[in-house]
């Protein structure tokens, strides 16, 4: 997002999912599609059924590429190489949009400046994609009528994610590919509200809407909108890795966790467990005890999404209700009823008659959910911000005519290798993600009966040479250490990941793969871990 | 609605009625658009025409014999006729051969209510068949714990060998043998885990009749037991629509409408069958608060007592940035404008996160 920001000016996925289909060629970029948005996985197997080219870019041979043209196996964290080297051949064959550079960017010279001094054979080293290959990606991108890049966390979880981010908005706009159907830069959001959870400004730097805390006028607007005596400064706050590190200094002495399970999900959990433990008060707001709340002073029974009313804003920015199915178990509350009761203890005057009533309140202080009701969105089928005033139908294709910042910039981006690399005492890199039938650290998919069974426990994967190397036959059981931690998982060998790289889910409580990840490698700018690349020795320990 | 140029506009008549169409559209989608009764089997929007049920049969003026609407283009000055002795008469008959070989336990099959199958024969007043002959049976496949199938139901519409090839890019099922054999099927026979599936359960959103069934609805509540609530999936970006059922105060099944939302109709393994969860007893059903090192359950009015009285005395002794939130992307638009309203009003901190950066 925070690299979107800076190229365009706004952090979210430029086109429509419906809209990917009407794209010639399509560049997924670290995004297991099939697996983690199955969904836009038929929108994307179905563009390549009807005859566009898909190509993918992963150091995994993800499921994908079963229906793809073409499959660059980049060495993990070499995205920005491998996209250098595309630019360089589309400047070198003359297949950059003028016109659109022209008209609707800046920073053009700098960029192809540094693009003549990168040299395809060493990119071909780095990313491990001969340069044939990138030479034919590059010019399928660049040549098409319409091209689409699609990426998600294999692009920004790394520590120079930002840049990552960076250099596929320079891809797009070297060649003229935003702000028109089929076109644009598309990142897919892991969770069902991530994008909604960033528009309303569960971030540290920004206020609803991405109004900037450092910005002096917008932060007494809304201290006088939300009539509070508070002091709000302009520096802004910490990020959930920022917050563990302060929690564990005592920097940080209260923590309210409303249905985050970090102790699972967050990098490095040695030193989460440690700052959970430091913390003078913890409550924890969730549906299930999780291994989080085992360090709560007071843990909150929430409802479940299926259990209240509200709207979540998809991938595609489109805003959809939510509806209550059934009621929630127990005393469970809603965490909007659970807020609510918080808020007045705490002698706020908060006067919500619902969901409806805090969404009008949206409304009058975020511009791009200004024309969103509930009534309409009964009506249509949902709503794509920015929806500036309640006669707007919407925009499914963001920058169209110019950019929020005006004109689109462009960005020098160089190759930084990830801070962890390889070496003698810890010789493979491991990389995580997720998988088809789990979610996250599991506490709902390993709760529901049939889907839990389908894929129960985790496994490493690893290519034939390396297992070979190890003595380990298909199931034996791995241990796999980092500078951090240590887990053991079965041996799942797999014939088309790169030699030297493991790959760990990271859904399993038991085995968890971020006991290895680690918290210390930030992107400078938006401050995501660089979970994708983690150094690793791996040994086998017994017999299947 | 988009909007049509002049010059895709096309006029049909059917049933001596005018009707507008847009070329491009078959027959079929023409009359459905105008509210015209077409029976079908093998039709679903989100698959290519296949014509192989033969009860969207009609007559069109100029074309010999009896075309299927499914797979006709729409032309105009079409002059198309849905209803007639002739087409009710072979519509009949494909009807009593398909239930010749269909097993009727309509009394508990879990389709009962939604079967395309049922709803035809009852339409016509088919009570029984007059074809006898060889029927398929009921065999136990070990397909686990979600995906049901029955071929003493099959009608061999094709619907799950398309969804799965067409849709889904996967190829688990394909037609298997020729005459009374012609079903469709694994590879070898096999348990649908060894095919390949991803258990998306697709093909069960497809079939026509109770052939390709939710293991996990049985005998759960039929389709006019059960309350029907549309809402967004919880899991991952996407954002696809999904139709709950319920009875009784428990969901007992999912599905997609067809043509609605960013998913028109289609649903991955943890959208369709992702739900268990919010019946399990591990559910934190009461607040719990920490006595002597173990929590313990206590009422809302002490928890939230609790809570604000330690937001409180933090933010007072050491400051406002002493106390942190984690938001959560689970949670829906109103309840994270809240939560960070909640941080920055009443507590006066910018400390508010969420998990977007894992």
């Amino acid at each position: 997002m925070t690299g979107l920001v800076a190229s365009f000016g706004s952090g979210a996925m430029t086109n429509s999912i419906a809209d990917i289909g009407l794209a010639d060629v399509i560049l997924v970029v670290g995004s297991n599609t099939t697996e983690a948005h199955p969904i836009v996985g038929i929108e994307l197997k179905q563009a390549a059924r009807r005859g566009a080219r898909v190509i993918v870019v992963d150091p995994r041979r993800i499921r994908l590429v079963d229906h793809a043209e073409t499959w660059l196996r980049v060495a993990p964290g070499t995205n920005v190489a491998l996209v250098n080297a595309m630019m360089r051949v589309i400047l070198d064959e003359g297949l950059a949009d003028e016109a659109f550079i022209t008209e609707r960017t800046e920073g053009f010279e700098e960029l192809a400046s540094h693009l003549r001094s990168i040299d395809l054979e060493e990119a071909s080293l780095t990313t491990g994609v001969p340069v044939d290959t990138i030479r034919e990606a590059a010019i399928a991108y660049a040549s098409a009528e319409r091209a689409s890049i699609v990426y998600s966390m294999g692009v920004t979880q790394h520590a120079s994610g930002t840049g990552q981010v960076r250099a596929m908005a320079n891809l797009a706009m070297l060649t003229g590919n935003v702000g028109r159907p089929g076109t644009g830069v598309n990142p897919l959001r892991g969770q069902n509200n991530v994008q909604g959870a960033c528009d309303l400004a569960c971030l540290p730097n920004c206020l609803p809407g991405y109004q900037s805390v450092t910005d002096r006028g917008a932060l007494d607007r809304f201290c006088d909108y939300w009539e509070t005596g508070a002091y709000l400064s302009e520096e802004p706050g910490l990020t959930v890795v920022e917050m563990m590190d302060a929690a564990a200094t005592g920097k940080v002495k209260a923590m309210y966790i409303m249905g985050e399970n970090p102790v699972i999900s967050d990098p490095d959990q040695a030193h989460v467990r440690a700052a959970m433990d430091a913390l003078d008060f913890l409550v924890v707001q969730d549906i299930f005890p999780t291994e989080t709340t085992a360090y709560a002073d007071v843990v909150l029974p929430a409802a479940s999404y299926l259990e209240k009313e509200g709207t979540f804003t998809n991938t595609e920015r489109r805003v959809q209700r939510v509806r209550r199915v059934v009621e929630p178990p127990g005393e469970a509350l809603t965490d909007l009823e659970i807020l609510g009761r918080l808020a007045e203890a705490l002698g706020q005057r908060w006067k919500y008659t619902g969901p409806s009533d805090v969404m009008t309140e949206i409304a009058a202080v975020t511009p791009q959910y200004a024309g969103i009701t509930y009534e309409r969105l009964e009506r249509e089928d949902g709503l794509q911000w920015p929806c500036p005033d309640e006669s707007h139908p919407g925009t499914p294709v963001l920058h169209t005519e110019g950019f929020p910042r005006g004109k689109g910039v462009f960005a020098v981006v160089e190759h930084i290798p990830p801070p962890e690399l390889p070496d003698g005492e810890y010789p493979f890199v491991m990389t995580t993600g997720r998988q088809l039938w789990n979610f996250h650290s599991e506490t709902m998919t390993g709760r529901s009966a049939g889907l839990a069974d389908l894929n129960p426990q985790n496994r490493v994967e690893i290519g034939p040479k390396d297992a070979e190397r190890l003595g380990a036959c298909q199931g034996d059981l791995l241990e796999v250490s980092s500078r951090r931690g240590t887990i053991r998982a079965a041996a799942h060998i797999v014939d088309d990941i790169a030699p030297g790289v493991v790959f760990v889910p990271f859904h399993f409580a038991d085995s968890p793969a971020n006991a290895l990840t680690s918290g210390a490698h930030l992107d400078p700018f938006s401050k995501i871990p660089g979970l994708k690349v983690t150094a690793v020795n791996v040994r086998r320990v017994a017999e299947a | 609605m988009r909007s049509v140029p002049d010059s895709d506009r096309i006029t049909l008549t059917i049933d001596r009625r005018r009707v507008e169409g847009r070329s491009g559209q078959t027959v079929l989608d023409v009359c459905r658009e105008a509210d015209i009764r077409v029976p079908t089997l093998c039709h679903d929007p989100r698959l290519e025409p296949s014509g192989a049920c033969r009860l969207c049969l009609v007559q069109i003026e100029g074309m010999r014999g009896f075309p299927p609407s499914c797979s006709t283009l729409a032309t105009d000055g079409m002059v198309v006729t849905t209803v007639s002795e002739d087409l009710t008469e072979l519509r009949r008959s494909v009807v009593e051969l398909l239930l010749s070989d269909h097993e009727l336990s309509c009394l508990t099959c879990d389709s009962a209510g939604a079967c395309a199958l049922q709803n035809i024969a009852y339409e016509l007043g088919i009570t029984w068949s007059p074809f006898d002959g060889e029927r398929h049976r009921t065999w136990e496949a070990a397909d686990g714990a979600l995906i049901e199938r029955d071929y003493a139901k099959c009608i061999a519409c094709g619907r799950c060998v398309r969804i799965c090839q067409e849709v889904q890019g996967c190829n688990v099922y394909g037609f298997t043998d020729r005459g009374f054999e012609f079903l469709p099927n694994t590879p070898y026979g096999s348990a649908l885990a060894d095919a390949g599936c991803e258990f998306c359960g697709q093909c069960v959103s497809t079939c026509p009749v109770g052939a390709l069934t939710d293991k996990l609805s049985r005998f759960k509540g039929r389709l006019w037991e059960v309350q029907r609530v549309e809402t967004t999936c919880g899991y991952c970006g996407v954002g696809c629509t999904v139709e709950y059922r319920v009875k009784d105060g428990r969901i007992v099944g999912a599905a997609a409408p067809l043509e609605r939302g960013v998913n028109r109709g289609n649903l991955c393994a943890k959208g369709r069958y992702g739900w268990g969860f919010t019946h399990h007893p591990d559910r934190l059903t009461a607040p719990l608060v920490r006595k002597d090192g173990e929590l313990v359950e206590t009422s809302w009015h002490d928890a939230i007592a609790v809570v604000a009285a330690n937001l409180a005395r933090i933010r007072d002794e050491h400051g406002p940035d002493t106390v942190a939130g984690l938001s959560s992307a689970k949670c829906t638009n109103e309840e994270n404008y809240l939560f960070q309203k909640l941080l920055r009003a009443a507590i006066g901190t910018h400390n508010v996160d969420h998990c977007a950066r894992l």
